[in-house]
């Protein structure tokens, strides 16, 4: 087989492939216009004859959804602006100044890294219950204030400036804050777009902790509001899926604006080290 | 870790360098302070958790390693570390492979490679719940298309997928695979295009076949993003919860109960926080292990260019 035969018997395998991984999402974005009946017809059919957006009015009825949209918006959104800030100081420290137990305190932030997350979850738990703060905001928003992975990716890159750079600024007089406000976050630019895609998605689908953080409906994230629902309406599935798919758009159209922003973050955490 | 607590150095520093220490500590302070109020101190406190009983309500009793031994005892807990074990088996080998093979196959520069890559993605970046909630219901054994689609095809025993203590395992592994696939995906292409054109250009020219190039060039040379790969899939399956809590609730009769699944179970719906952080630990000791094997092996296999 030539190489143009063999490119084409790959094309059409990758193209199966293809439908594979999208088929979930047609399918879910199509039982969202099934009226509810529908659901149990057998065999299936990808279209209903009869589409309608009545699911798409019935979900923000039933359950309180805008405000776990809302919600999520605020969390994921104010978690990425505290990280930003807190990881990108933390990272200018760690790769453009000397201090003493500077690699210590490094290796300790990366060793963070090794611990699954479900180890801290019972004492943050404890911790959130005795300062009155579940169904809180800041309950769920200052757990992830701060970050070793970013912290980390944002350090990689801060590497690369050339210490002259940073050095003539301060041979003019510059403090380290406005070298830091003026030089090097403008010229981090792209390791801090990476780092908020990364963060808003991955705290848009972040799911365990605002679980048991949350009691009142009003203070669910979407992701929450969602897996509740099917403790609720189990079998209405054109319900769940519309709230599927409401609950993945903003995600999803992050990542489409910003997909090679998010890829070079991930590529980052992973050739970064060497 | 307060700057206070640095030991004092015999070397005289100069004062530009005293105040670069100084504006170094205070860059570091919001996440010093965060980190070690959400992250270093409750790793210690869980330790200390891991020997107590207590139910949020009651006086914390410290029963030594009681809730150790009592895991050791624990049927359930045998099974879970045995599903859990199987999800991890099954479900990184076979998404390590399929992710290398479409990597390889997108990284001959086949048309359309953009459109592919960003629909390999997607799944990574959709929340689990969601993924989990449309698989469910394509998994449904009455009205879901995948038995659809198997009695078209003439399937007669259809599987009971969620319902089944067989199948329902398998159902929770695919919608892995499906779900971190292009994830493993994105790193093998970037390790692919890390390694030089001409490196295979000079193999071709000294005769070497397309197998030869693979076995002998690309696999080790991109054996650094094989080994990242490998460990971050195995941190990452033994963490296995949203699946199986939107899928099977650890049903039918715990075949599906894994090890984030009852830690979960025991702290948050029996509120028995000694004995989930005790499992807790566990599963923090089996990362660990896993993860520090692996920097040993990988002397015998990883090819640092």
């Amino acid at each position: 087989m030539g190489k143009t035969a063999t490119d084409w018997v790959l094309f059409v395998v990758l193209l199966i492939g293809a439908l594979l991984m999208s088929g979930p999402f047609v399918w879910m974005i199509a039982t969202s216009f099934k009226p509810a009946a529908d659901v149990f017809q057998f065999p299936p059919t990808l279209f209903t004859a009869d589409p309608q957006v009545e699911n798409y009015v019935r979900i923000f009825s039933t359950i309180p959804f805008g405000r776990a949209m809302a919600n999520s918006l605020v969390v994921s959104v104010l978690v990425t602006l505290l990280q930003l800030i807190t990881c990108s100081m933390a990272a200018y420290a760690f790769a453009c100044l000397r201090f003493r137990g500077r690699e210590v305190l490094f290796l300790i932030y990366l060793a963070a890294l090794m611990v699954p997350s479900q180890v801290t979850l019972i004492p943050n738990f404890i911790l959130i219950k005795s300062l009155g703060w579940i169904d809180t905001y800041q309950g769920l928003i200052l757990p992830y204030a701060f970050s070793s992975f970013g912290t980390f990716l944002l350090r990689q890159y801060l590497k690369s400036i050339p210490a002259e750079l940073l050095e003539a600024a301060r041979i003019d007089g510059a403090s380290h804050a406005q070298i830091y406000l003026t030089i090097v976050l403008p010229l981090a630019k792209p390791a801090l777009g990476a780092l908020a895609i990364f963060t808003f998605v991955a705290q848009w689908n972040n799911f365990l902790w605002p679980l048991i953080t949350t009691t009142k409906p009003d203070m669910q994230v979407a992701i929450v509001a969602l897996a509740t629902l099917q403790g609720q309406y189990n079998t209405d599935w054109p319900l769940l899926m519309t709230g599927s798919v409401i609950a993945i758009v903003p995600v999803l159209l992050v990542f489409v604006f910003g997909n090679r922003a998010f890829i070079a973050g991930l590529t980052t955490g992973a050739f970064g080290g060497r | 870790m307060a700057p206070s607590l640095v030991a004092p150095t015999r070397v005289k520093l100069t004062r530009v360098a005293r105040a670069e220490e100084r504006a170094a500590w205070l860059f570091l302070a919001p996440s010093l302070v965060l980190f070690a109020i959400f992250t270093a101190i409750p790793v210690i406190s869980a330790f200390f958790i891991s020997f107590t009983q207590w139910n949020l309500f009651n006086e914390v009793t410290w029963v030594g390693l009681g809730n150790y031994l009592a895991l050791a005892g624990d049927e359930i807990f045998a099974k879970v570390l045995g599903n859990t074990a199987y999800f991890v088996l099954v479900s990184v080998p076979v998404q390590i492979v399929l992710a290398l093979l479409c990597a390889l196959v997108l990284n001959r520069g086949i048309k359309g490679q953009t459109f592919f890559r960003v629909v390999y993605f997607l799944p990574v970046v959709t929340s689990t719940i969601a993924a989990a909630l449309v698989w469910a219901w394509l998994f449904n054994s009455n009205f879901g298309l995948i038995n659809a689609a198997l009695s078209l095809v003439g399937v007669t025993d259809l599987p009971k997928w969620m319902g089944s203590t067989r199948w329902a395992m398998p159902a929770i592994i695919i919608v892995s695979i499906w779900q971190n696939l292009g994830y493993a995906m994105v790193l093998f292409l970037a390790g692919l295009q890390n390694i030089g054109k001409d490196v295979h250009d000079a193999a071709a020219l000294d005769g070497a076949t397309g197998w030869d190039r693979f076995w002998h060039i690309t696999l080790p040379l991109l054996s650094p993003t094989t080994f990242f790969v490998l460990v971050i899939s195995i941190i990452g399956s033994f963490q296995v919860f949203e699946l199986v809590l939107v899928m099977t609730k650890a049903g039918p009769a715990n075949a599906t109960n894994t090890l984030v699944y009852y830690i979960y179970q025991n702290g948050f719906q029996f509120y028995q926080m000694g004995y989930a952080s005790a499992a807790a630990m566990v599963l923090f000791l089996i990362v660990l292990a896993f993860t520090l094997v692996q920097y040993k092996l990988q002397r015998r296999w990883v090819h640092y260019g």
